[in-house]
């Protein structure tokens, strides 16, 4: 009994490290290096991004989710540092104006196509 | 209909080359925009000489506090150290330093050298602390008012320029 109570804290245990180092290795790829443009926090080495590392490893810890890491790092970075950031009132335009161009020039062609075709 | 495509080609080409220009100007690395306007976070912070904890809400006992982080191996804090000097002079302002991932020794020597302009000295020794204040490198400095507003935030050594205005912010 004993040896099946020890046995299940331990997966357990083991179980949830994985689940945090998975957590942990999914923020660290949406989080830009703001000291070494191009590159997330995970690929780089540099300072900053060792900081945000240990940073990010201490918020899973205390038991934060990923959006409350993303919203603590955003708010004292902007949402620079993050490679997917939320919409926005103040981004709206530049989440919505591909589509938008993308719908205008569907309707620009069919226009088109339907004068050439009415022409022949 | 040629007219009408050279027209409507011409506006893509303003458009797309005002577009670059405007962007030409943006530093999107290092923005305070998100920051300035906030509440400075709520953080303890060890004392650099003793075994005890500043908590950064001592700070609304002070009309107005500039929070300096520093190191003795950061080159352009040698060159700001001088204006901090110049700015720990005026009676409306407080210095808190935050001694960042330094040797106290080193940093022990660089005050002795250079004069220690700090009203409060704390120190972050592995950096985590520093991230509570968007911190990227060193130096940064950032100015808060009584109400623990964050009023300005420079990144880099602080310039002549920088000390006329932080004296003029403070004077109000």
């Amino acid at each position: 009994m004993k040896k099946i109570f020890l046995l299940a804290i331990f997966s357990f245990t083991i179980s949830n490290l994985f689940a945090n180092e998975i957590i942990k290795n999914e923020v660290l790829k949406n989080l830009r290096c703001l000291v070494c443009q191009g590159q997330t926090i995970s690929d780089s080495n540099s300072e900053f991004a060792q900081i945000i590392k240990s940073v990010v490893d201490d918020k899973i810890k205390e038991g934060m989710t990923k959006k409350e890491i993303y919203k603590f790092l955003s708010e004292k970075y902007g949402d620079w540092i993050l490679f997917n950031p939320p919409i926005k009132k103040n981004s709206y335009i530049l989440w919505f104006l591909p589509y938008l161009l993308f719908i205008l020039g569907g309707i620009f062609l069919y226009f088109m196509i339907k004068k050439r075709l009415m022409g022949k | 209909m040629k007219k009408k495509n050279l027209i409507i080609t011409c506006i893509f080409f303003i458009f797309f080359f005002i577009t670059m220009f405007l962007s030409l100007d943006k530093n999107k690395i290092y923005s305070t925009r998100d920051y300035v306007g906030q509440q400075l976070a709520d953080v303890d912070l060890e004392y650099f000489n003793k075994n005890s904890i500043f908590n950064t809400k001592k700070i609304s006992n002070y009309n107005f506090t500039l929070i300096n982080f520093w190191a003795s191996w950061c080159g352009p804090c040698r060159k700001e150290h001088k204006n901090l000097m110049a700015l720990s002079e005026n009676k409306n302002l407080k210095i808190i330093g935050i001694n960042f991932r330094d040797k106290q020794n080193n940093a022990k020597e660089f005050l002795k050298e250079m004069g220690n302009p700090f009203f409060i000295l704390t120190k972050d020794t592995d950096g985590k602390k520093s991230v509570n204040f968007g911190v990227y490198g060193i130096p940064e400095t950032i100015l808060v008012n009584q109400d623990l507003q964050i009023l300005k935030k420079y990144i880099g050594p602080l310039s002549l320029k920088d000390v006329r205005e932080i004296n003029k912010i403070v004077k109000k």
